[in-house]
Order: C-alpha cells, then sequence, then structure tokens
C-alpha cells in the first residue's frame, strides 16, 4: 500500500499498520485498567480529572503519583527494551542476538549491583546500570571486530561476555552484606513498583531522541539484512549504519535498565512476536516497539493483579508470559 | 583505457596483509559482455569486488566514469553500477516482489519510498526474468534456480546501466545455468555491460564478447574468446592440456581436455 502526496511517497503494508493500531489499543486499554482499577478503584472519568488537577486529593495522589508515572514508565521502558532487541537480532540475523542474551543487560546489572553495594542512591544505580551497559557493549564490540562486524562473532563474543558478567554479579551478591544483597537481588528481578515520574521522564526523553535516530536506520537495516554486500551494493555505508545502530540500541537497552532493573525477555520476544503478528520479513522496529510497550505493562498489571495482595515484581511475569505466547506462535509457524 | 566507464588501474588488492594482486590494470570495454575466468584463487572474485567497490585497493584506483570509484557518493555510484553478490541471505519470509523492490533502494529517500518509476522499474525487472508469476511466493520456498532469477530481477530493478555478477551460476544445474547465462546474454542486448565471473570455459566462450583470463593475480590475456582461447593458452593458465574444437552450436572454442588414458577399442 502506498501513500503518495505530491512528490513524496511513504509505502506501509496493510497488516503491519492493522497490527500497529491495535497494539496500540491494547496499550491504551492496559493503562486505562492498570491506572483505574486496584484495591482503590478509581472510575475512568475521575481517572482523567485527577490527571488534569481537578480530581479529588485521595484520587490525583493514587493516579498521578502512584498509578500513572508506573504505567508510563512501563510503557516507555517496553518500548525501548522492544527497539533495543529489534536491532541487535537485525544487526545478527539471529533472534539470540538479543541483548539479554549477548551481555549487554548483564554488564548493566554488574553496575547496577556496584551502586547498590557502594551504597549509591536510586540515581546513582540507574547511573551505574547505563554505564556498565555502555562498557560492555563497547567490549564486546571491540572484540567482535575484525574487517567490520559479522553477527555470529557479535553473538559468540556476546554470549561469552553474558557468561563472564553473571558470574562477575554473583561473586558480587556473595560479597555484598545481607541488606545490600536483598535490596540487589530485588533489582536485579526487575520492577516497576514505585516508579514516579523521576523515572519516566528520562526514560521519555531519552526516547524521543533515541527512537527518530532508530526509524532512520530502519530501512538501512534491513538491507543490510540480506548481507554486506548486498546492502554495499545497493548504496549503503555498512559500517557506519551498523555503528549507529549499535550505540542507539545500546542506549536503549541501558536506559530501559536504568529505569526498570534488567527485566528479561521483553527484548528477546517483542520483535519476534511483532515479526510474526504482522508477517513482515525481517525485523521492523515500530511494532517491536509497540509490543515491548504492550508486554511490559501487560506483565506489570499481571504482576500486581494475579496473586494480589501479594505484588510479584514484573520481570517474574515477562518470561511466563511472553515465553508462553511465543510459544503459541511459533507452534503454528509457517516461517 | 581511459574511455571506458569502469577501469582499474595500477591495483594491488589484498585482504588484510594476503595479497591477492599486484600491478594489475583491466578496462571493461563499455556495452560489452565481459567474462573474467582463471583457475580457482587466481583473483577474480576479488578483482570483481574491486570493481564493485566491495574492497578498496591498497594501491591504484577503480574509476568509473571518470571519478575514483571510492570517493564517489555511494549511493550515486549505486544507480550507475549494479552487483549480484556470490551469496545473499534471504531475509525470512519475504516474498518476491518485496525482495525485487528492495533493488529500488538507491532511487528512494525516507520520503520517498515508491515512485511511480521504482513501481515500473520492478514490474519489468520480474518480466525480465519471468519471476512475475512468483511475485507472491515467499523466496525461501523457491528452487534455486527461480531464486538466481529472484536476486537477478533485484539487481536489474536497480536499473544501472553496468551489472557486475560473482559467479552467477554456482549452485545451478546445467540447465538452470543455461537460463541464468541466456538471461544475461538478453540484457546485455538491451544495452546493459555485463561483467561475470565464471568457472565454465566453454560457457564462457560462448557468452563473452571480451574475455579476460586471470592467473596469480595477473591478466594473462584479454580479447575475443575465439582468439584468447588457444591449447597454449589453456595449458598454460589452468595446467590442462587439450584439445579446442569449435562449438557445434554456437561456432565459439570448445574446450575438450585430453584424455588421461587413450581409447583402445571402441566400446
Amino acid at each position: 500500500m502506498t501513500v503518495r502526496v505530491g512528490p513524496w511517497s511513504v509505502r506501509l503494508a496493510p497488516r503491519a499498520l492493522l497490527t500497529g493500531v491495535l497494539l496500540l489499543l491494547v496499550a491504551c486499554a492496559v493503562a486505562v485498567v492498570a491506572i483505574s482499577t486496584g484495591e482503590f478503584t478509581v472510575p475512568v472519568p475521575d481517572v482523567l480529572a485527577a490527571l488534569f488537577g481537578e480530581g479529588t486529593p485521595v484520587a490525583e495522589l493514587i493516579v498521578g503519583k502512584l498509578r500513572a508515572p508506573r504505567v508510563v514508565t512501563g510503557l516507555l521502558v517496553g518500548a525501548a527494551f522492544g527497539v533495543s532487541g529489534a536491532i541487535f537480532q537485525s544487526l545478527t540475523r539471529n533472534p539470540l542476538g538479543s541483548p539479554d542474551f549477548i551481555g549487554f543487560t548483564a554488564g548493566a546489572s554488574t553496575g547496577g549491583i556496584i551502586a547498590v553495594v557502594a551504597g549509591g542512591s536510586a540515581m546513582a544505580v540507574a547511573g551505574g546500570a547505563l554505564t556498565g551497559c555502555v562498557i560492555t557493549a563497547l567490549l564486546v564490540y571491540g572484540m567482535a571486530f575484525r574487517r567490520g562486524v559479522q553477527g555470529y562473532r557479535l553473538v559468540l563474543v556476546g554470549i561469552g561476555a553474558n557468561a563472564l558478567l553473571l558470574a562477575v554479579n554473583s561473586y558480587l551478591l556473595t560479597r555484598a552484606n545481607i541488606n545490600d544483597a536483598a535490596t540487589a537481588g530485588a533489582w536485579l528481578t526487575g520492577s516497576l513498583g514505585g516508579r514516579g515520574w523521576e523515572h519516566a521522564i528520562p526514560v521519555a526523553l531519552a526516547l524521543a531522541v533515541l527512537l527518530p535516530v532508530g526509524a532512520s536506520l530502519a530501512r538501512p537495516l534491513r538491507m543490510i539484512e540480506m548481507g554486506d554486500d548486498a546492502a554495499r551494493s545497493m548504496g549503503i555505508g555498512v559500517e557506519r549504519v551498523r555503528a549507529a545502530a549499535v550505540v542507539t540500541g545500546v542506549l536503549l537497552c541501558g536506559v530501559a535498565v536504568a529505569a526498570a532493573g534488567p527485566v528479561v525477555f521483553v527484548a528477546l520476544a517483542a520483535p519476534q512476536l511483532a515479526r510474526r503478528l504482522t508477517r513482515s520479513p525481517g525485523v521492523t522496529l515500530a511494532s517491536s516497539a509497540l509490543m515491548g510497550a504492550v508486554l511490559l505493562t501487560v506483565s506489570d498489571l499481571a504482576a500486581q493483579r494475579v496473586l494480589a495482595p501479594t505484588q510479584l515484581p514484573v520481570g517474574v511475569v515477562t518470561a511466563a508470559i511472553g515465553g508462553t505466547y511465543l510459544a503459541l506462535l511459533l507452534r503454528k509457524d509457517r516461517y | 583505457m581511459a574511455d571506458a566507464r569502469l577501469y582499474g588501474s595500477d591495483l594491488t588488492l589484498a585482504y588484510d596483509q594476503r595479497v591477492v594482486a599486484t600491478e594489475l590494470s583491466v578496462a571493461i570495454p563499455d556495452r560489452s559482455f565481459t567474462v573474467i575466468i582463471g583457475p580457482n584463487a587466481c583473483g577474480k572474485s576479488t578483482l570483481l569486488r574491486a570493481l564493485a567497490r566491495m574492497l578498496k585497493p591498497k594501491t591504484g584506483a577503480v574509476h568509473l566514469d571518470g571519478g575514483v570509484i571510492t570517493a564517489l557518493p555511494s549511493k550515486e555510484v549505486a544507480r550507475r553500477l549494479g552487483l549480484l553478490p556470490q551469496s545473499s541471505i534471504v531475509p525470512d519470509g519475504i516474498t518476491v516482489a518485496d525482495l525485487v523492490s528492495r533493488g529500488r533502494y538507491p532511487h528512494q529517500r525516507l520520503m520517498r519510498q515508491w515512485s511511480k518509476a521504482d513501481e515500473a522499474a520492478v514490474t519489468e525487472a520480474m518480466r525480465a526474468t519471468s519471476v512475475t508469476e512468483l511475485s507472491d511466493r515467499i523466496v525461501d520456498e523457491l528452487s534455486g534456480g527461480q531464486r538466481q532469477r529472484v536476486w537477478l530481477a533485484m539487481a536489474l530493478a536497480q536499473e544501472t546501466p553496468i551489472l557486475l555478477l560473482d559467479e552467477p551460476t554456482t549452485f545451478l544445474d546445467i540447465a538452470h545455468q543455461i537460463e541464468v547465462l541466456d538471461l544475461c546474454a538478453d540484457l546485455h542486448e538491451a544495452g546493459r555491460t555485463m561483467v561475470a565471473v565464471l568457472h565454465d570455459l566453454n560457457q564462457a566462450c560462448r557468452y563473452a564478447t571480451h574475455l579476460i583470463v586471470m592467473r596469480d593475480g595477473q591478466v594473462v590475456a584479454e580479447g575475443d574468446p575465439g582468439d584468447v582461447i588457444t591449447p597454449g593458452l589453456v595449458e598454460r593458465v589452468f595446467d590442462l592440456r587439450c584439445e579446442i574444437i569449435p562449438d557445434p552450436q554456437s561456432g565459439t572454442p570448445l574446450v575438450v581436455p585430453e584424455h588421461r588414458r587413450r581409447v583402445t577399442s571402441p566400446a
């Protein structure tokens, strides 16, 4: 399907468009349910009033301070994980090329744990996570580089780094005092509990920069999936695009871990789920973003409600929900 | 040499420290069907990759339309010179029409993703390669011969006056090899400059209007196949003793390798 306006034209796949709209609607519905229901129900009209500062004080506290920022953080972090996963799966031409597997998430965890053990504030933990992610990425990319980076080398080096970093993380936890270890352990599962606007806004700002960059890389990345020579012969600066994509993907992953901890599985599952729903060839960034947002918020809603009043960390649920859904889709896979 | 659109002069070609060719100069005659042949590891694919700017020469330069090819804007080059690499990766689940339309990339921009010219070029490329009926099929599910036609269609959709092909017949059975080469001959007749690396000497002689014979990173001979291919040259280049007879179909040289044992009695 082609939309043409004067000399401009944009190509849209109807199925991808429909999937996008549906995912957007699901995200909105989940957000509304998550904000209005719970131990204290705020009817939907009151939610809107509270958001615009015209509700009762109680509603304003619950909606504006507790629930809305948590949902917004979930949507943004999910989108960041989704796009980051899509970028690395595209670069490595391999679903196992996700940041969860090639050490970036583990590196972010290492940074976070070090900050916890050093007695740092929540902000320091977030900064530690981002730094850990970037340093790991630099090392993995540097070690995988040989006349350009080949996907399988990046995966192999990354898996090695991942194993090493998980060992480091375990070691750090055994050396920490019991309180720090408990704090770090909770953070390591990944959680959206207690997230306020101070978490949501930095992620929003980061995404405002990184998502447009990602969007501009989507078409050349799709060409590179056909092989370096094929892409180069189409006039693409392969190494330049790849470096820009790595930087974008690493920062998205780092920002997401900084805000919610190393939530597993969203970066792996979201692009694969999105691809199967849109039936588009290769990995798509926009639908991966939406799928990541839906996956994380649905998981968080389940984490809060399924065993209420017991609150689970969202990281426990993402694996359960995402894994089941992916298994179901793979069962009837035609690709 | 300098009057050809595409030529390389004084090239040193190397992968990292491994030097494949030195002081290599070669020109591709305009509107020719040039075929590069030579024994394994003689540097023929490396030369083709250098001509297609996939490999930057250590010294010397490849020139396209008077400019140094690696200094020209890459997307601009991609509108004049196309390459069918030896192996490309089929994206999972892609349809024939989608893959062919990716050949339009050098003609597109973020806000001009699908012009009427794009559509016309893709339709024509699929017609020329007879893949129109396959347009909704998943490329992964096609036979090797069909898939190679689809890759060729993608290169055609790029609408470049010069098209380089790196061993386009590898992995194909004999019928599909001929089919692909006939298609290349048609494209040549339609006015394109074609450059292919081939393994089969007889096919090279049949289809080439200009033959480049390489060994050890050097051009040993070049010119019309009828003038170039002699028993002496084949022995010098391939270490193979042979007889040359006219191809009964095309009249071009047909290389018949010497039999190891003389036939003593008729079967």
